[in-house]
């Protein structure tokens, strides 16, 4: 492969690091309505009256709506394919609010003094009610926290929202009980993950405005261009064909802007007074007022024999899904799904439970999407059960891992009913390398530095998907332009990640052609090809398969089209990327002379090559990783020496963008693993929600990271490849935990893995 | 109020409300590779020149800048690029959010300290947070900028 | 959202003052690292700008910190660097980030006697005391201790000493603000055990430091010291640790820091 496969240079890279103007922000004019939401100070209340007198007198004041101003059409705010599972729970202002920073009323002014003075004056009188905010406790708690009546589903979810029930969830293969029971050794533990954050660093943001159709436009920091129209289009009760939705550069988005959180209040004030608007949330609202993990328990029994072949798995799960249910069924169902066939030997494997409703903020999408929770849980266990055994951990994982060409019910059902067979994995290489690496033979379990100083290493393993099999799609369309360079038309959303890029290599790689001879379009959804957009690991593997498709295609044209103007069969001819050849006949032209005559009065062709693709299973990528800790028997504080990740994600479509992910994606879980803690008031309020209080990993805080590669071939990717986005946030949390374990014998079950509950526990054993 | 400042080489006479932060003001004004992140003084993706100092702009009130001069990624472009060409060929751009601030303070720590190790290195980024990258990519791109063994 | 009236840059000390004093919201401008983070209406902000106030000097007896100095000028002094076993740049350096440095003041932070405050946790270990402008000179602990009128802080100043003084600080994330701190001195015979972030505003810890003092400096005393500075400080929980996990891990800090410092040359 001379393009796919090769560490190239992120196109857009130059032009962003140096601060040319294109994000959201940078692309308005300046002129736009400042839109700014007054937010509810109590965590439940139904508002009983809003006096807004004082404050439309405010001059610059445009416009201020309240919940008697908006559409009463349910809606949910989670970018999914239609029909989306998550529920329809919301309307875009409610006499009821749920969560402390849920919206009051929308201001639009001339500028954001003006909004924020007639914000203070707004009046706003509360029924305050009784919040459910313990989510072990929503279940059968005496306040509802959706007690309207017209809250409606696509589907069967589970929903007994009188319960708070947001989502209910089974998974099961065989008789978990009867496999326990037999089982020579149980363990059980209950695992607690926090509402971790996605701080990218570009807040959410959108602007809108009427173009020169009377179309309702909106540029917006986004990851799902097309489900934003849809969402938008409900919830203002206009027509989809009234809608635009642009992506300019995005300032990360780690699944946070997988949820359309802002794009509908400027899209209203814009619908309401014909002018432009524009929302940037701040760091606080980006914090506080959208969405975060799913915080969960998950209670898991294992069963194994004394030689640690693992009978039975079974996860009793719970999730917060906060206010509103965005993502709520998918984000439980897929931290099952994507952590059972892990060990592919057990006999049976349940999981279980619901999502429920509190008034907190709603959680969403954010990288690994359930997956990162469900494997704490499991992995902990597994490092727990290996203690159990007195196992050497690495030995026990080798002996009971799913391994290419075993075949799982989890995993899905083949069209003829059968079990989906694994098609790629390199998940023991990947162990055993990592385990070298880590220096696992002579560092297991603990080396003791000094006095107060501990050195231990602990594991997991983890898989993830690539797209969702069966519902989400993508399309790519490739044009010729009249010089022989290509435009590629892309609905997919690169957030930084360098899909873009990547993308490119790969129309690049089929059409035998340059990097330079392709430019890429993304996304704008009145001309790019629909996308579901990038998220849940799909962009990679769905849309590069229909770039794959829509460059094969274009290719099959040029042939074609050399085929007629040289008057022969497409049999005859020969494309090399650069000239089209007539085999026999000594004939050949240039694509660029080739393209100039296709569009000009001789040809009057327009080539354009298109593809779409959906996947039918959804390939797992595979990591083991390995943390070595040095852990202060004092103080507790916990310093990662080292962090070692061995990925399996097929072939690297660019290895140093691969490289970066998997980087980039392990600081953010030993983020959530040791500093991301997320604290709420008694009242509601949640307390951290600034860089001062929220603490990402900096600098300092990250050891060494190691990072090497043991690539499977997938055989439905494209060049081989799987996903890489997501999978990498999985293990650091109970690798270091385990660890944690090694060093000092406690066990960390409730994330953060803070110095203090290390101290905590060290106290309670002694 | 009114203030001359000096910006990127160029006298400019710029207004500005006393409770106005330097940030918003170099917006305002069109200095749009100032990106503001957190509000709080936590981030660094605010960074520019204060008299060659690496200041974070959101914690500047405009009306002290009078009489000073403040240096913004696009007056250093043709650095800018030099080192931006080592993160990109890294990979290590990713989003670019954060990517002007870190550039500034990388150039500012290029003229303060002299043959630093990769402890200074780290030291004098510390400021500078990134969502994308878990810093190693930059980090690498760094030593290879600075010749750093 | 904080807001300003009015804005000045005083020649003179006399005149900031009599500015301040002209009414009850006017106020001195620090760094202004905190400002945007309160909802303060000021009404004349006072701009030292031109006061001269940012040196760092050295007389026979004492060295001077000017009010306008920033961390980040005290973190690369070699002055500060050569004194007490580099305890200034040492006690600021964790503090965020460079650029953050080059905004804050001594002034600023030492006038509004923040708990979380790293540097006024090691200037209490030294003893230093601040000059204000209506006030006078007084010692550093009282300043902290007693509400006072609106003043300006004008310097710092720390006595000369042969201190030799070691600070140490918990925090889970290195960036993030001490869980708790600590200064040690010793001079002599003299020790001064300090404590900060607790979450209250750094104090001396008297009976401990005098318990040093007048003890063989044993181990079994060391643990001793440690342990009646955690008894006569108070300790507080919030959100980023509670009051016990403060007290255990003081403790800790207080006991290594007596160690390094009768390691130190």
């Amino acid at each position: 492969m001379r393009i796919v496969n090769q560490p190239i240079s992120k196109i857009d890279g130059m032009d962003i690091t140096t601060g040319k103007p294109v994000y959201t922000d940078d692309l308005a004019h300046g002129h736009e309505l400042a839109v700014k939401i007054l937010r509810s100070p109590y965590a439940f209340a139904r508002i009983k009256a809003i006096n807004l007198e004082k404050a439309s007198r405010i001059p610059g004041v445009e416009c201020i709506l309240t919940y008697q101003d908006v559409p009463k059409t349910r809606f949910t705010m989670a970018g999914q394919s239609y029909p989306e599972p998550s529920p329809y729970d919301r309307l875009i202002l409610d006499e009821y609010v749920r969560y402390v920073g849920d919206e009051v009323a929308i201001i639009a002014a001339v500028d954001e003094k003006a909004a924020e003075k007639a914000m203070k004056l707004i009046k706003v009188e509360y029924e305050i009610l009784e919040p459910v905010l313990d989510f072990e406790k929503a279940i059968g708690h005496p306040s509802v926290v959706h007690p309207e009546g017209d809250v409606t589903v696509n589907m069967d979810i589970g929903m007994d929202k009188t319960k708070n029930i947001a989502s209910s969830c089974k998974i099961e293969v065989g008789d978990v009980e009867a496999e326990l029971k037999n089982s020579d050794v149980v363990v059980e533990g209950t695992y607690y993950t926090q509402a971790q954050a996605h701080a990218m660093m570009e807040t959410y943001r959108a602007l809108t405005y009427f173009d020169h159709n009377g179309r309702l436009t909106i540029v917006s920091s986004t990851q799902i261009p097309f489900h934003v129209r849809r969402i938008v289009a409900r919830a203002l009760q206009i027509p989809m064909g009234r809608v635009r939705v642009i992506k300019p550069r995005i300032g990360g988005g780690f699944g946070g802007k997988q949820t359309a959180s802002v794009e509908v209040f400027p899209a209203l004030v814009t619908l309401k007074t014909g002018k432009p608007a524009k929302i940037i949330y701040d760091r606080r609202e980006t914090f506080a007022c959208t969405t975060s993990r799913h915080a969960m328990r998950i209670t898991v029994r294992l069963g194994a024999d004394k030689e640690g072949n693992i009978k039975a798995i079974d996860m009793q799960a719970l999730s917060d899904t906060g206010a509103y249910g965005e993502h709520a069924p998918t984000v439980f169902a897929v931290a099952g799904y994507k952590t059972l066939p892990l060990y592919g030997k057990a006999r049976a494997v349940r999981y279980m439970g619901h999502a429920v409703y509190t008034n907190k903020m709603p959680a969403g999408a954010l990288r690994g999407y359930g997956v990162t929770q469900g494997t704490f849980a499991l992995e902990s266990a597994i490092n727990e059960l290996a203690a159990k055994l007195q196992m050497d951990p690495a030995e026990l994982r080798e002996k009971n891992i799913i391994r290419e060409g075993d075949a799982h019910p989890v995993l899905g059902e083949t069209p003829e009913g059968k079990p989906v067979v694994l098609a790629s994995s390199a998940l023991d290489r990947c162990i055993k390398r990592g385990k070298e690496l880590i220096g696992w033979g002579e560092k297991y379990p603990r080396k003791v530095v000094s006095d107060t100083k501990v050195r231990a290493v602990g594991m997991a393993i983890t898989m993830q998907g690539s797209g969702i099999a069966g519902i989400d799609t993508a399309s790519a369309v490739i044009k010729l332009n009249d010089d022989g360079f290509y435009t590629l038309l892309l609905g997919s959303t690169d957030m930084g990640t360098g899909s873009d890029t990547t993308m490119a290599q790969i129309a690049a790689e089929v059409l035998e052609t340059t990097m330079d001879k392709i430019i890429v379009h993304a996304a704008d959804t009145d001309i790019s090809p629909y996308d579901t957009g990038s998220y849940a690991s799909s962009t990679a593997y769905v849309t590069g398969n229909a770039v794959i498709k829509a460059a094969e295609d274009m290719k099959k044209k040029i042939i074609e089209a050399g085929a007629k103007l040289f008057g022969v069969d497409s049999e005859e001819i020969e494309f090399d990327g650069e000239f089209v050849r007539a085999i026999n006949k000594h004939q050949s032209l240039s694509l660029d002379e080739m393209a100039r005559r296709l569009i000009s009065g001789e040809g009057k062709l327009q080539l354009v090559g298109t593809g779409t693709f959906g996947g039918d299973t959804s390939p797992p990528p595979f990591i083991a990783g390995f943390a070595e800790v040095e852990v202060d028997t004092e103080t507790g504080k916990i310093d990662v020496i080292e962090y070692v990740a061995v990925v399996d994600c097929g072939t690297m479509i660019n290895p140093n963008l691969v490289r970066i992910q998997v980087e980039g994606g392990l600081v953010q879980g030993i983020g959530m693993a040791m500093y991301e803690d997320v604290k709420y008031s008694e009242r509601g309020k949640m307390q951290t929600d600034t860089f001062m209080q929220y603490k990402i990993p900096c600098r300092k805080d990250i050891g060494k990271i190691t990072v090497d590669f043991e690539p499977s071939y997938e055989p439905t990717g494209p060049f081989g490849a799987k996903s890489v986005g997501e999978v990498v946030i999985n293990t650091p949390s109970p690798a270091i935990a385990h660890a944690v374990y090694n060093a000092v014998g406690v066990n960390i079950r409730n994330l953060p893995i803070t110095p203090e509950k290390v101290i905590m526990g060290i106290m309670e054993k002694k | 109020m009114q203030i001359k400042v000096t910006i990127n080489e160029k006298m400019m006479e710029l207004e500005a409300p006393y409770d106005e932060f330097l940030m918003d003001t170099l917006r305002r004004y069109g200095f749009l590779s100032v990106k503001k992140g957190c509000n709080t003084g936590s981030c660094g993706l605010c960074t520019v020149w204060l008299d060659g100092k690496p200041v974070l702009s959101c914690s500047v009130l405009s009306v002290r800048v009078n009489g000073r001069n403040i240096t913004t990624i696009e007056g250093v472009q043709k650095e800018a690029r030099e080192f931006a060409d080592f993160l990109v060929k890294e990979g290590a751009d990713q989003c670019g959010f954060c990517s002007p601030g870190f550039i500034m303070t990388v150039l500012a720590m290029k003229r303060e300290l002299s043959n630093p190790t990769e402890e200074d290195i780290i030291h004098y980024l510390t400021g500078n947070l990134c969502r994308c990258t878990g810093y190693q990519g930059q980090l690498r791109a760094i030593k290879k900028y600075l010749g750093v063994v | 959202m904080f807001t300003i009236q009015d804005y000045v840059v005083p020649g003179t000390l006399e005149e900031a003052y009599r500015i301040l004093t002209a009414k009850r919201n006017n106020t001195i401008l620090g760094g202004c690292g905190f400002l945007r983070l309160g909802s303060q209406r000021i009404g004349t902000a006072i701009d030292l700008t031109n006061l001269n106030l940012n040196f760092i000097e050295e007389y026979d007896q004492v060295i001077e910190i000017g009010a306008m100095t920033t961390f980040r000028d005290l973190e690369t002094s070699p002055l500060l660097k050569g004194y007490f076993n580099g305890l200034l740049p040492q006690a600021v350096k964790h503090i965020v980030g460079v650029q953050l440095r080059n905004i804050v003041t001594v002034g600023g932070t030492v006038y509004s006697r923040y708990g979380f405050s790293d540097l006024i946790t090691a200037l209490l270990s030294l003893e230093a005391e601040v000059e204000l402008f209506k006030t006078g000179r007084v010692s550093l602990e009282n300043f902290l201790e007693n509400a006072s009128e609106k003043d300006i802080l004008v310097k710092v100043i720390i006595p000369k000493t042969a201190k030799k003084a070691v600070f140490n600080s918990m925090r889970n994330s290195q960036s993030d603000y001490a869980i708790v701190n600590v200064a040690v001195s010793k001079e002599g015979d003299r020790w001064l055990l300090v404590a900060g972030a607790r979450p209250h505003r750094a104090k001396i810890a008297r009976k401990a430091s005098l318990f040093l003092a007048n003890s063989s400096l044993s181990s079994e005393d060391i643990e001793h010291a440690a342990n009646l500075a955690i008894s006569e400080l108070t300790f507080g929980s919030n959100m980023r640790a509670s009051q016990k996990y403060r007290e255990t891990v003081c403790k800790v800090l207080l006991k290594r820091a007596i160690g390094e410092v009768l390691a130190c040359k």
